[in-house]
C-alpha cells in the first residue's frame, strides 16, 4: 500500500504496540539543552536509573546564554539562577555523558536546532526529539522530529523510547515559483495565516510541492520550524538531492561505503505516489507576498502591502475578542497600513532564521545603508559559533556593523528573552523569530514576525517596507 | 504520579482562545531546576500588575483584581475551563506543573496544544476534550452560578454538574487513561519491554550503523 513519508518513518521505529494502538517508538537522536533537562536528569537519579544510550545524546547550552561579555566566562552571567542552570547541565554531562556536548562558549555551541543539522547529527530517517517545541525544524531532513516535555525527556533518557499515538497525515503543497524577496519564512507564515495556529493539531505535516523543493535546506528548516506554530508537532520534507548534498562531509554524517548505503536508504524517504493524506492544503507560491504579523498569535498575519484588520468585521465572538485584545496589547488601530508601523528594535536570529543563508539575505539588504535613527537596537545573533565564524569569513559582520547593527554571540537570545536580550514594555520589534505571544520577547514587548530580509529592511527604514521593492 | 479517579471541584473560567504556555508560565520562571514551586507565578503577567521575577515575595506584589483567578469566587478552583488551542506554543512542562502547583487538577477545553496535552498526563493532571458547544454551556453555568462545581469522573469519562443537570462524555486514549487512573510510572512500564527494545536496537544497529556512531 502506498505510504506517506510519515507512515514510513513511523513504521520503521515501532518497538511495541498496546491494545489501543499506543506505540513505543524508538528514538535515534536526543538533543538536550539546559532549560528542559535538569528535572529529567534529577528524576533519573532519584529513580536510580541510567541513560539507555548516551551516544544518542547531543547537548548544548543555548536558551539562557548571554550574547555579550563572553570573555568573562560563566562568572560573567549576572543572573545566578541562569548560571545554576548552565552549571547543572555541565554537571549532568560530566556524570552521564553524551555523544557530544558543546558547552557555553565552545566554538561549536549554538541553538540546538542549528547545531544538529550543522554537525550532521540530524540525519534522514531518524527520529529526533528534544525538550523544545521547535524540534520540528529537523523534519526538513526527512526525519520524524518533534518537541517533547521534560517527563518525556526523562523517559527517552531512561528507555530510548517514547510512548506515542500515531498522528494524522497532513500535506501542505506549495506549487510554483516564489517571487524575488519572498522566502521560506513567508511561505510558513502564509500557511499559518491560512490554516490557523490549531490547523495542524494532531497531525504531522509534510511540506511538498515545487516551491518547497526549490528551497535550500535552510529554507526548509525555517518552514518545518514553524510547523508547531500551525499546531503540528512535526513538520517534514522528503529527501532529495538538496538534502543529500547538504549532508556531505558533515562531522557526524556517514562516510565511505556507509555514506553510499545511507544515500540508497535516504532516497526512499518520500511519500509514495497515491499515498493517502487525511488533510491536504495547497498554496500558490507566486501569490505569496512578504508576511508581517500584526497581533499576538502567529495566525494574526497579513501581507506587507496590507493593513491591520478590523475586528468589527469578524463574526465569531471569541475570535473578535481575541483580535481586540491583541490590538490593545500591540498598541495598534484597525486599518493602519503595515508599512506605517514604526519600530523600536530589530532582532535577526532564533532557530527559525539565524543560519548563514538568513544572515546573507539580511546583509544583502543592509549593505551600504544605515539603521534608522528611531531604531534603538538592531541586533544580529548567529545561530551557532560556526555560523558566526562563516559569516565573519564572508565579511557579513562588517556589513552589519557598518550599517549600525550589533553583532552578537550565538544563542536563542531575544526569541524568548530568557537572557538579558529583551524588549522593554511597549517596545515594538521586527523579529525573525517564531512567536509573537504576549510578553514573549519581554514583558509588554510587541513582536512582529518577518523574514530576515524584511527585518533588515525595516531596521534601515525604521518601519516596515516591502522588500520586493528594496533598492 | 498521583492517581486521578473522580474529582469534584470548583470551576474557574479562562475565557480566551489560544492561551499559550508562555502566558501560563512566563520564561523567567523556567530557570528553576525543580518541578515544583511554579504555582505563585501561574499566569504571572496577567495576574499581577508588576513585572515578576524568580525569588520575589509574590504575597506582597500588586494583584490585577480583574484577572479571573484573583476574583474571590474562584478561590480554591480545581477545574479550569478554557477555549480552543489551550496550551499551544512552547513544550515547557512547567505549564502543567504551574497549573497543578496552583491547585488545578483538570482543564477542560475544545482543543489543546499537542505537547501540552501529552505533558499533562505525565503529571496526574487531566486535560478533558469536549465539543465547543459543550464548553460554551460550561462557561455560561460558571458565569451564572457562583460556586459552580463539576464532577470529573475519569473511569466513566464524564463531566457532570453536581446535580446531574448537565453531563458530557469525553474521549481519551485507553493507555493514557489506564496510566493516569492507576498513577503509574510510565518509565517503569516501558522498561518491562527492555528485551524488545534491545532486540529492536540490535537489528537497527546492523541495518543503519551510521545512526549509532
Amino acid at each position: 500500500m502506498a505510504q506517506t513519508l510519515y507512515d514510513k518513518l513511523w513504521d520503521s521505529h515501532v518497538v511495541h504496540v498496546e491494545e489501543d494502538g499506543t506505540a513505543l517508538l524508538y528514538i535515534d537522536r536526543h538533543l538536550v539543552h539546559e532549560v528542559t533537562s535538569p528535572q529529567a536528569y534529577d528524576g533519573l537519579k532519584l529513580a536510580g536509573r541510567k541513560p539507555w544510550r548516551i551516544s544518542s545524546v547531543v547537548a548544548t547550552a543555548d536558551h539562557n546564554t548571554p550574547t555579550t561579555g563572553w570573555d568573562k566566562g560563566i562568572e560573567g552571567i549576572a543572573d545566578p539562577i541562569a548560571r545554576l542552570q548552565l552549571e547543572t547541565l555541565d554537571a549532568n554531562m560530566r556524570e552521564y555523558g553524551a555523544k557530544v556536548y558543546f558547552p557555553f562558549r565552545d566554538k561549536r555551541m549554538g541553538i540546538v536546532h542549528v547545531i544538529g543539522p550543522e554537525q550532521g547529527a540530524t540525519l534522514p530517517g531518524m527520529t529526533v526529539v528534544c525538550g523544545d517545541s521547535h524540534t520540528s525544524t529537523h523534519g526538513a531532513f526527512g526525519c520524524l522530529a518533534h518537541g517533547i516535555g521534560t517527563s518525556e525527556v526523562e523517559h527517552v533518557l531512561a528507555t530510548q523510547c517514547l510512548v506515542q499515538k500515531k498522528m494524522k497525515n497532513m500535506r501542505v503543497t506549495v506549487e510554483g515559483v516564489l517571487p524575488g524577496g519572498v522566502t521560506g519564512k513567508d511561505i510558513v507564515l502564509a500557511v499559518i495565516g491560512r490554516i490557523g495556529t490549531a490547523g495542524g493539531t494532531g497531525s504531522a505535516i509534510e511540506f511538498a510541492g515545487s516551491a518547497i523543493r526549490a528551497l535550500s535546506m535552510e529554507g526548509r528548516m525555517t518552514v518545518c520550524n514553524m510547523a508547531i506554530e500551525a499546531g503540528a508537532r512535526a513538520g517534514m520534507v522528503a529527501v532529495d538531492e538538496t538534502t543529500i548534498e547538504y549532508l556531505k562531509g558533515r562531522p557526524f554524517s556517514p562516510s565511505g561505503p556507509e555514506w553510499d548505503q545511507a544515500v540508497v536508504y535516504w532516497r526512499t524517504l518520500k511519500s509514495d505516489p497515491g499515498a493517502k493524506f487525511d488533510r491536504e492544503v495547497t498554496l500558490n507560491a507566486s501569490e505569496i507576498i512578504p508576511q508581517v504579523t500584526w497581533g499576538t498569535s502567529p495566525e494574526m498575519v497579513v501581507p506587507v502591502d496590507g493593513a491591520v484588520p478590523d475586528p468589527e468585521k469578524e463574526k465569531d465572538p471569541t475570535r473578535r475578542e481575541g483580535m481586540e485584545r491583541a490590538l490593545v496589547y500591540m498598541g495598534l488601530k484597525p486599518k493602519t497600513l503595515i508599512q506605517d508601523i514604526l519600530l523600536d528594535k530589530v532582532f535577526i536570529g532564533s532557530c527559525t532564521n539565524s543560519r548563514i543563508e538568513d544572515l546573507r539575505a539580511a546583509a544583502a539588504v543592509a549593505k551600504g545603508k544605515q539603521v534608522a535613527s528611531n531604531i534603538k537596537v538592531a541586533m544580529v545573533v548567529p545561530g551557532s559559533g560556526l555560523v558566526k565564524a562563516q559569516a565573519e569569513k564572508e565579511g557579513l559582520d562588517k556589513v552589519f556593523r557598518d550599517a549600525g547593527f550589533e553583532w552578537r554571540e550565538p544563542g536563542c537570545s531575544m526569541c524568548l528573552a530568557m537572557n538579558a536580550d529583551r524588549l522593554d514594555p511597549g517596545e515594538r520589534c521586527a523579529s525573525t523569530s517564531n512567536r509573537n505571544f504576549e510578553g514573549r520577547q519581554g514583558d509588554g514587548g510587541r513582536t512582529h514576525l518577518v523574514s530576515p530580509a524584511m527585518a533588515a529592511a525595516a531596521a534601515i527604514a525604521g518601519h516596515f517596507v516591502d522588500v520586493r521593492q528594496w533598492r | 504520579m498521583e492517581k486521578f479517579t473522580v474529582l469534584t471541584g470548583l470551576v474557574a473560567p479562562m475565557d480566551r482562545a489560544n492561551v499559550d504556555t508562555d502566558a501560563i508560565i512566563p520564561k523567567q520562571f523556567l530557570k528553576s531546576i525543580k518541578r515544583t514551586g511554579y504555582g505563585p507565578n501561574l499566569f504571572d503577567a496577567w495576574r499581577y500588575r508588576d513585572h515578576g521575577e524568580p525569588g520575589m515575595d509574590n504575597s506582597v506584589r500588586p494583584l490585577n483584581e480583574e484577572f479571573v483567578l484573583n476574583q474571590p469566587r474562584y478561590k480554591g478552583a480545581q477545574i479550569l475551563i478554557a477555549r480552543k488551542n489551550f496550551g499551544c506554543g512552547s513544550s515547557r512542562e512547567h505549564a502543567p506543573w504551574a497549573l497543578q502547583d496552583f491547585g488545578f487538577r483538570c482543564v477542560i477545553a475544545p482543543s489543546f496544544g499537542d505537547i501540552f496535552y501529552i505533558n499533562s498526563f505525565k503529571n496526574g493532571f487531566l486535560p478533558v476534550l469536549l465539543a465547543e458547544s459543550e464548553v460554551d454551556k460550561l462557561f455560561y453555568e460558571a458565569a451564572s452560578f457562583p460556586g459552580f462545581k463539576l464532577v470529573v469522573d475519569l473511569d466513566a469519562q464524564s463531566v457532570a454538574t453536581t446535580t446531574g443537570s448537565l453531563s458530557f462524555r469525553f474521549e481519551i486514549e485507553g493507555f493514557q487513561k489506564y496510566c493516569l487512573f492507576n498513577g503509574l510510572d510510565e518509565i517503569g512500564l516501558t522498561l518491562r519491554h527492555s528485551e524488545k527494545i534491545r532486540a529492536f536496537e540490535a537489528i537497527r544497529t546492523q541495518q543503519f550503523p551510521w545512526f549509532f556512531r
